[in-house]
C-alpha cells in the first residue's frame, strides 16, 4: 500500500472493517470545533477583553471556567465515542428506489448513557441514536437503493456533539455489509397462457375467474382485486370489497424472459418480470422463473419468491 | 434563520432555555429601568405562553418592528446604545427576543452564548461573593441547558443537571489554572463609556449643612487597613480628605488655584500601612494624617492631601506610611495665610462679634480654648439638627445649638477667622472599627467626619477637632456611642449585641478576604505569586510555559479519566476476556452472536493446534461461570496459561 492509501486508509478508513465487532479506539476518533464551539470562543473572546477592560477579577474568573468546560466538553465529547462497540448486523432485502436499512448494533459498557449520537451513509440521511448505560441499541441506517443487485454499506459517518456541542466528534466506520436490492418491479398484467403449460387443470388466466365471494379489503391488498360495482353498493363507510377465488384449483404459470418483449430495454424486461412474481405471489399462483441460463421450476410461498427475485437481482442478461 | 432548521428543537428542551434566560436576566431587573424590565417580562411570558399552548412563534413581521422598539426605547432611555447600562438593556432585550425565535438547536445556542455573555455583565454591577454564588449557580443551570440541547429528551433533567455539574467542577482546575497564571493586563484597553462607574459613594469635595450628616446614613465600606505594627490610638485615626478653605457663607469648598507645596517635619516615627480603597470616584486618597511617603503615582497637594491624576474608579490598594506627630508648613505663604482669614462680608454678624469680643483679650490659643468650652458647654451633637436660616452659623452659635460635625467645624473655622486666627476646614473620616479577626480596620462611610485646622506661629497648621470637645465619645469609640438612642443610622451600627458583632466580624473578614485575594488580583500580586513560585523571571514566555504546562498536565490528566476502563469485577469474565485476547492475537475474533460452545467448533477448524487447550479453557470457564461452585478459578486460570 503506497503512502497516500495508508495515509487515506489512516485518515477515512477505505478499507473494510470486516464483520467483527469493533470498538472504537481513539485513533479513530477525530474532533474539531462545532458552529456553536467557534460562536462559543468568540463570545469568551469578546467576554475576556471585556472583563480585562473593567478590571473584572469574577469576569476573569468566568470566563476562564467557560474556557476550562470548552475544554472539559471536548474530552466528554470524544469520550462519549470512545470505547462504544460496533456490530455488523443484518439487512432485509429491499426493491431498487426503496431505502435499504443496514442494522449496526452499538454496544455501551459504561456505566452512563451516551446521548445524541448520529449515523450517516449518505449525506442528508442522518439516523440519531442514544445508547443507555450498560445497554446495546440497534440501529438501521438507511441507504436508498438505486440500482439492483448487491448494494455493498458505503461508508459510516458516526458523529456526536454531546454533551456541549461545542466539539464535533466522528469515526468513520466500513462495516463489510451488502444488501440485497431487488430490481423496481414495473406493473403489467400477466402472461395470459404459458408456452409450456405445466400440469395443471387450468391454463393462463391469471387465476382470477373462479368466484368465490366477497371479503372486507385489508390494506394489503391490491386496488385491482376491489370489486368496485359490489362496493359502490354498499353505502357510507364500510371498506370495500375484494372478489375472493376459490384456491382449490392452482394455476400453474411459468414466467419466461422470452415472454417480454424483445424491442425493451434488458432492465425493463427484468423489471415486468419481477412485478409479474409479484402479481403471481400475490394471486397465489404455482409459479416459475425461466431466465437466460437460469430456471426455477415451479413453486410458491415466501422462500420461492424471495429465490425468484433473488435471481433476478443478480441477473446478468 | 433563514435556512431551514435540519435540527429541530424538542419540545421540552424549551423550558429549560426560558429558565436560563430567566437566571441570567432577572438579575438586571434590580437596577434597570422599570419599563424595560416589565417589557422583557412580558415577552418573557409570551413565550412561555407561546410553547404552553403549542402556538405558532410569531413570524418576522412582528418581530422585526419589535426589535426596532426596543433598541429605540432604549436610544431614548440612555441617549446611546453602547456603554455599560445601554449595553445590558441591549442584551437583555436579545435574549428575551430571541425566546419568540426558537426554532431549531441553532437559535438555542444562541441563547446560551447569550446566556453566557449575560452572566458577564452581573459583573459591572457587583462582584461580591453572593453575586459570584448566584452566577456560579446560573452558569450551572445554562451548561445543564446545553446539555438537555445536545441530549436530547432522552436524559432525565436529574441526569442532565447531574452531568453539568460534573462538568463545571472538573473545569474548575483550569479556571483556577488560569486565573493565577493567565498574563494580567492592567486595564482598560480603551477609554471606558462615562456610566462605567456610576453610582460610586462616598465623600464629596464640597461640605454644606447636612453633607456629612447624609454619609453616615450609609454603612458602606469606604476603605480597609492594615497597619504593619500595632493598632494606632483611635484618637489618633483622622483620615485626611479634601481641606477646604473658601467659604460663601454656605457651603465650603477647597481652593482651586496652585500653591506651594507642602512642607512636613516629622515628629514621631513613621508608621506603615496598607490601604484597600473603595472607588470613591474622587481624585484624593484617605491618608492617615500626615501622610508621609505616597505611592509613585500620587502626590501631596497644598493642604497635604494625597492627590491624583485620575480618579480612582476602582478598589485599589496603596502602600503608605504616616507620622502622627508632625510639624505642617510653620512658616506659611502669608497668602495662604490671608486666605484662610477671609469670611464672606456681611454674613454671620453676631459670631464675628463674639469672635472680636475674645480676640481683644487672647492670644489664639485662648480663642480656641474659648471656643471649645463654648462648645462643651451648651451644645448637643445630632444628626438632626433644625433646619439654619441665611445667617446660618450664628443661627447655630446663637439658637439652636444642635448639630452635627460639619456645623461644628464651620462654626469653629468662622470664629477663628473672626478672631483673626487662620483656620479652614477639615473632611475625611475619623477612627475606624478593627476587626479582630482578620486585623484589618474597617473605615465606613459612617464614619465621614470634618474637623478643622488652625494655624499657630512656630507650631504651623494645628488640628482642632471642635466635635471631640461637644461629644468627647464619637472621637474615642465611634458615632454609634456618640449619638443618643433613636438617631437615623444605619441599622448595621445600631445593632450591639456581641453574637451579631462576631457574625459581622467574620462576614467582614470573609468579604476582606475575597476582596483581596480574588477581586484584588492584579499584575502586580500575579509577579508576586509567581515569583513565590520560583518563577521570578516573569517576561510572558515562562508565563505562557507555566500556563501551557499545567493546562496541558489538566488535559492529560482529564484524558487518562476518559480513556480509564473499569475493569470487570467478577473474575471469572476477567479470566475469559483474557482467553479471548489470546484468540485475538491469532486472528480469531469472538463474534457476538457466538456462544463459548461455538467458538470453540470454530477454533477446531480454523486452528486445530489449539482445539484442545481452547476446549479445556471453554469448559473450564463455562463450569466456572455457571457452575454451583466457586473452586474452579484455578483450573481456568491454569488453562489459559497453557494457550499460549
Amino acid at each position: 500500500m503506497g503512502l497516500v492509501a495508508n495515509l487515506q486508509q489512516k485518515l477515512f478508513r477505505w478499507r473494510s472493517d470486516g464483520t467483527a465487532p469493533l470498538r472504537l479506539g481513539q485513533r479513530r476518533i477525530f474532533i474539531i470545533p462545532s458552529r456553536g464551539g467557534l460562536l462559543f470562543a468568540l463570545a469568551l473572546i469578546v467576554m475576556l477583553i471585556g472583563a480585562i477592560n473593567y478590571n473584572l477579577a469574577l469576569g476573569h474568573a468566568l470566563v476562564f471556567l467557560l474556557a476550562g468546560l470548552g475544554i472539559v466538553g471536548m474530552i466528554h465529547t470524544f469520550r462519549n465515542l470512545h470505547g462504544l462497540v460496533i456490530t455488523p448486523g443484518r439487512s432485509t432485502p429491499v426493491f431498487a428506489g426503496e431505502a435499504a436499512h443496514f442494522q449496526i448494533t452499538l454496544e455501551n459498557d459504561r456505566p452512563t448513557p451516551r446521548l445524541g449520537l448520529e449515523l450517516e451513509a449518505e449525506t442528508g440521511n442522518p439516523v440519531s441514536a442514544t445508547v443507555d448505560r450498560k445497554k446495546n441499541a440497534k440501529m438501521n441506517i438507511p441507504v436508498s437503493a438505486k440500482t439492483r443487485g448487491w448494494l455493498p454499506l458505503p461508508r459510516v459517518r458516526l458523529t456526536t456533539r454531546y454533551p456541549l456541542g461545542l466539539f464535533t466528534a466522528w469515526a468513520y466506520l466500513q462495516p463489510a455489509m451488502r444488501c440485497l436490492v431487488y430490481p423496481q418491479p414495473i406493473a403489467a398484467p400477466l402472461p395470459v397462457s404459458s408456452p409450456t403449460p405445466v400440469g395443471g387443470e387450468r391454463s393462463g388466466d391469471g387465476g382470477q375467474e373462479d368466484f368465490a365471494g366477497f371479503r372486507d379489503r385489508q390494506p394489503a391488498d391490491s386496488p385491482r382485486h376491489v370489486a368496485w360495482k359490489a362496493s359502490a353498493r354498499n353505502a357510507g363507510d364500510r371498506p370495500l370489497l375484494i372478489k375472493q377465488f376459490a384456491g382449490g384449483a392452482q394455476v400453474e404459470l411459468m414466467l419466461d424472459w422470452q415472454l417480454t418483449d424483445a424491442g425493451m430495454a434488458d432492465e425493463t424486461r427484468i423489471g415486468i418480470l419481477t412485478g409479474w412474481v409479484l402479481a403471481a405471489d400475490a394471486a397465489d399462483a404455482h409459479y416459475g422463473l425461466r431466465l437466460p441460463g437460469l430456471d426455477i421450476p415451479n413453486g410458491s410461498g415466501e422462500r420461492h419468491r424471495q429465490r425468484c427475485l433473488e435471481a433476478l437481482a443478480l441477473f446478468q442478461p | 434563520m433563514s435556512t431551514p432548521a435540519r435540527e429541530a428543537l424538542d419540545r421540552h428542551a424549551t423550558p429549560w432555555l426560558f429558565a436560563t434566560a430567566l437566571a441570567t436576566t432577572a438579575p438586571h431587573f434590580i437596577h434597570q429601568p422599570v419599563w424595560l424590565s416589565a417589557v422583557a417580562s412580558a415577552l418573557l411570558l409570551w413565550a412561555f405562553w407561546l410553547w404552553w399552548k403549542d402556538q405558532r412563534l410569531p413570524g418576522r413581521w412582528i418581530l422585526i418592528p419589535l426589535v426596532g422598539a426596543g433598541s429605540a426605547g432604549i436610544l431614548l432611555e440612555f441617549h446611546t446604545l453602547f456603554g455599560r447600562d445601554a449595553g445590558v438593556a441591549m442584551l437583555v432585550m436579545f435574549m428575551t427576543m430571541k425566546l419568540l425565535e426558537l426554532k431549531s438547536r441553532r437559535d438555542a445556542m444562541v441563547v446560551v452564548t447569550l446566556g453566557y455573555f449575560l452572566l458577564l455583565t452581573h459583573y459591572l454591577f457587583s462582584q461580591s461573593i453572593p453575586t459570584g454564588l448566584w452566577l456560579l449557580a446560573a452558569m450551572w443551570l445554562v451548561t445543564a441547558t446545553l446539555i438537555r440541547l445536545h441530549g436530547g429528551p432522552a436524559s432525565s433533567p436529574r441526569d442532565t443537571l447531574r452531568y453539568a455539574g460534573v462538568l463545571s467542577l472538573q473545569a474548575v482546575p483550569f479556571m483556577l489554572v488560569l486565573f493565577l497564571l493567565f498574563p494580567r493586563i492592567s486595564g482598560p484597553l480603551w477609554g471606558l463609556p462615562t456610566d462605567a462607574h456610576a453610582g460610586k459613594t462616598g465623600l464629596s469635595d464640597t461640605m454644606s449643612p447636612g453633607s456629612i450628616a447624609e454619609l453616615v446614613q450609609n454603612a458602606d465600606i469606604a476603605f480597609r487597613v492594615r497597619f504593619d505594627g500595632p493598632l494606632p490610638p483611635r484618637q489618633k485615626l483622622y483620615w485626611r480628605g479634601p481641606v477646604m478653605e473658601q467659604f460663601d457663607g454656605a457651603t465650603w469648598q477647597p481652593h482651586k488655584g496652585r500653591s506651594p507645596s507642602p512642607q512636613l517635619e516629622s515628629l514621631s516615627p513613621p508608621i506603615g500601612y496598607e490601604t484597600t480603597l473603595e472607588a470613591h470616584n474622587q481624585r484624593w486618597l484617605l491618608a492617615l494624617d500626615a501622610p508621609r511617603d505616597l505611592p509613585a503615582e500620587f502626590s501631596q497637594n497644598a493642604t497635604l492631601t494625597a492627590v491624583t491624576q485620575n480618579p480612582i474608579n476602582e478598589r485599589q490598594r496603596f502602600q503608605l506610611s504616616a507620622s502622627l506627630e508632625y510639624r505642617f508648613n510653620a512658616n506659611e505663604d502669608p497668602l495662604v495665610l490671608q486666605r484662610n482669614l477671609a469670611l464672606p462680608a456681611g454674613s454671620n454678624p453676631q459670631t464675628r462679634a463674639l469672635a472680636e469680643q475674645w480676640r481683644s483679650t487672647n492670644t489664639a490659643e485662648g480663642v480656641i480654648d474659648k471656643a471649645l468650652a463654648l462648645f462643651a458647654a451648651e451644645f448637643t451633637y445630632t444628626l438632626q439638627p433644625p433646619l439654619l436660616g441665611r445667617h446660618s452659623v450664628d443661627d447655630f452659635l446663637f439658637r439652636s445649638k444642635r448639630g452635627f460635625c460639619e456645623h461644628y467645624a464651620a462654626a469653629f473655622v468662622v470664629l477663628m477667622r473672626a478672631a483673626g486666627v487662620p483656620a479652614r476646614v477639615v473632611g475625611g473620616y475619623q477612627g475606624g472599627e478593627f476587626n479582630p479577626l482578620d486585623q484589618y480596620l474597617v473605615v465606613r462611610q459612617s464614619d465621614a467626619h470634618a474637623w478643622t485646622e488652625v494655624w499657630i506661629k512656630q507650631k504651623g497648621w494645628v488640628r482642632i477637632d471642635p466635635t471631640a470637645a461637644v461629644s468627647p465619645s464619637r472621637i474615642e469609640t465611634g458615632i454609634a456611642n456618640a449619638l443618643a438612642f433613636g438617631e437615623p443610622l444605619p441599622l448595621l451600627l445600631q445593632v450591639r449585641s456581641e453574637w451579631v458583632r462576631a457574625l459581622r466580624y467574620r462576614w467582614e473578614a470573609i468579604n476582606n478576604a475575597w476582596n483581596q485575594g480574588v477581586l484584588g488580583y492584579n499584575p502586580q500580586r500575579q509577579r508576586e505569586f509567581l515569583s513565590r513560585l520560583g518563577l521570578s523571571e516573569t517576561d510572558w514566555r515562562s508565563l505562557a510555559i507555566a500556563l501551557g504546562s499545567t493546562c496541558g498536565l489538566l488535559v492529560a490528566g482529564l484524558m487518562g479519566w476518559a480513556l480509564y476502563k473499569h475493569p470487570e469485577r467478577d473474575p471469572v469474565v476477567r479470566l475469559w476476556h483474557k482467553a479471548l485476547r489470546h484468540l485475538a492475537r491469532r486472528k480469531v475474533d469472538y463474534l457476538p452472536w457466538e456462544t463459548p460452545l461455538d467458538l470453540a467448533r470454530r477454533v477446531r477448524k480454523q486452528h486445530p493446534e489449539l482445539a484442545e487447550p481452547f476446549q479445556r479453557v471453554v469448559d473450564a470457564y463455562l463450569v466456572a461461570r455457571y457452575g454451583n461452585t466457586d473452586q474452579h478459578l484455578n483450573t481456568l486460570r491454569d488453562a489459559i496459561a497453557q494457550l499460549r
